[in-house]
């Protein structure tokens, strides 16, 4: 099923053409990869899809539907969660405060209603544990946590909120090779839930490894669109890399 | 994962888990050893009365020090926080001066006023995305303007005419700056006041859901828009939350007496501001507590009061307050750090 559907996109701001004629693809249970260097055009593309931006040209269908998105809120009531590489999380509040932060569930009638502080304790340990994450303690302000648990945690947390499409921007960016691990498995795990997931990266390694479908992107336009029986990794690095540039970069720095 | 999340709980002591915990623990002990040094050094400190003069002392700050660490853990600033006390008791009492009304009748248009000045305050924050340091140093500097400006063009001169005489007074005053008789000492409502509002606000940070928000807003506010926060909603609240603050310590500076002096206010907001600093509150935001900024406040009461018990030149009141407001913030900045170590 096509949970979300970018046809030729475009966005500009004054006069900057930040992209233009970009299509994409979201499927419940399959992995999208976005890849491009930086200022291809790629978080100009996430705030589109979470409803940071509206797009200028082309059309969005959401469950085949066409739509404009106005806000973040709408984004997410429409079942699109998006997790940002750096504004995950508020780095002071402790784990289940953050987990339900925006969509906190509460008991009690009239000006006595508050904060079902238990259920969200108990919910946020039980949500973690399900992604095969095992925190001792839920109370510990969120910043303790490492990078990577911080982004599983986000994961977990649009996953447990009914997400059907998980938007990830640089999940992997600034992590070290276990801690990438940890969180691409736990991108397939979502994946494994039904979400659609658009993973936005510029390591073409990590995308390889979960991607069935790659975008590429480069300079605001899309630049390739292949499924994963159609590329290969070295194909992709090369394309991403900027190919002939690549080849032009290896003469320049070829010693003689 | 789960392996290094172990470690690091384990290799944190308990007191450093204590102090993440509890936002106004430093101040705790400070306001103890404050308590203790002025009990030694000062005759009659620990008689009931004087500790209901200090209760007193402290209470008038300790009603703005609850709003302002609230609006301060929300990630912003109120210069206009001490002029709004004055002009919120300048509204009262001129206008119902000036109309001859019942004073419960100025004092609910002075409550429109002040949270109508509190809602600018946020509406123009949000809409412009300017620093609140200068939005409200602006209110500030017009506030403090038009309270000389007006009661000079209505009454004439810098204070305004009493209205002691008038209808709802006594039960006014009664509400607003009576004095409790309890086990034969003295204690004035406004304590009351100051510790309904700590309860309140307590409850409202730690148990609903604005709480959550403005612990998000404060510590990242592109996190907390991004997850559906109304920040903007939510930054506007906590300003009309100081201004209802500022309305009732306006009542009780006007039902005290029963005229206000128009220049009063200037440089209390800093001392709001730095209760609720010495109380625990991040000066950068999503971290603190309302009780903490009423121990903030206590602080202030003691030392201001434990000065005049002991006899001292009152001009080291001011040396103490710096000396404590560093000491709070060198805690607050380690606290921070510590929390946000490994980020």
């Amino acid at each position: 099923m096509t949970l979300v559907e970018l046809t030729g996109v475009s966005k500009h701001y004054g006069g900057v053409r930040a992209l233009e004629g970009v299509s994409l693809e979201v499927h419940a249970g399959r992995i999208t990869c976005v890849l491009g260097d930086n200022g291809a055009g790629k978080s100009t593309l996430i705030k589109m899809i979470a409803g940071l931006h509206r797009h200028d040209g082309g059309t969005l269908r959401i469950e085949g539907e066409e739509t404009h998105l106005a806000s973040p809120r709408e984004a997410l009531d429409r079942g699109i969660a998006t997790v940002y590489q750096d504004l995950a999380v508020v780095p002071l509040m402790p784990v289940w405060r953050n987990f339900f932060l925006g969509s906190e569930p509460r008991k009690g009638v009239g000006p006595f209603k508050r904060l079902d502080t238990g259920l969200m304790r108990r919910t946020t340990r039980e949500a973690l544990l399900r992604m095969g994450i095992d925190l001792r303690d839920v109370d510990q302000p969120i910043g303790t946590l490492s990078g990577g648990e911080r982004q599983c945690v986000a994961i977990a947390r649009a996953v447990h909120f009914g997400a059907k499409v998980l938007v990830l921007d640089e999940p992997t960016a600034a992590l070290g090779v276990k801690q990438s691990g940890m969180v691409l498995k736990y991108v397939a795990a979502a994946r494994d839930e039904g979400l659609g997931v658009v993973l936005i990266t510029h390591n073409p390694h990590h995308a390889y490894l979960v991607g069935d479908r790659f975008v590429l992107l480069r300079r605001g336009t899309m630049v390739g669109n292949y499924t994963r029986d159609e590329i290969t990794l070295d194909e992709l690095t090369q394309q991403m890399a900027g190919g002939s540039d690549l080849d032009a970069l290896r003469h320049e720095l070829r010693r003689n | 994962m789960t392996q290094t999340a172990d470690e690091r709980i384990l290799r944190s002591s308990p007191l450093r888990r204590l102090l993440l915990s509890r936002p106004e623990l430093g101040s705790v002990v400070g306001a103890l050893a404050v308590f203790v040094f002025f009990g030694v050094a000062a005759d009659g400190f620990l008689r009931a009365s004087s500790l209901s003069t200090v209760l007193y002392a402290s209470s008038t700050i300790g009603i703005m020090a609850v709003p302002v660490a609230l609006l301060m853990i929300g990630g912003e600033f109120d210069l206009s926080a001490g002029v709004l006390v004055t002009s919120s008791a300048l509204v009262s009492s001129m206008f119902s001066y000036q109309m001859t009304a019942n004073t419960w009748v100025g004092a609910g248009v002075s409550l429109l006023v002040t949270l109508a000045i509190g809602a600018f305050n946020g509406f123009v924050l949000t809409r412009t995305r300017l620093p609140s340091f200068i939005v409200t140093l602006g209110t500030f500097l017009m506030l403090t303007g038009m309270n000389l400006g007006f009661t000079k063009l209505i009454d004439g001169t810098v204070s305004t005419k009493t209205i002691a005489d008038m209808e709802g007074f006594p039960s006014a005053h009664a509400v607003f700056a009576s004095t409790l008789t309890l086990g034969g000492v003295d204690f004035k409502v406004t304590i009351l006041w100051w510790l309904g509002l700590v309860a309140l606000a307590s409850w409202i940070l730690l148990r609903t859901r604005a709480g959550n928000w403005i612990f998000a807003v404060g510590g990242n506010q592109d996190a907390a828009r991004a997850v559906g926060v109304p920040v903007a909603r939510t930054k506007i609240g906590l300003y009309m939350g100081v201004a209802f603050g500022a309305w009732i310590s306006g009542q009780h500076l006007l039902f005290s007496f029963d005229a206000v002096q128009s220049g009063e206010g200037v440089g209390n907001e800093l001392i709001y501001i730095i209760a609720a600093v010495i109380g625990g509150c991040l000066i950068t935001g999503g971290y603190g507590s309302a009780i903490g900024s009423a121990v903030g406040a206590l602080l202030f009461g003691m030392t201001s009061k434990g000065i005049v018990f002991a006899e001292w030149n009152p001009d080291w009141f001011k040396f103490f307050l710096g000396a404590m407001l560093l000491l709070a913030t060198l805690l607050n900045a380690w606290v921070k750090k510590r929390a946000e170590a490994t980020k």
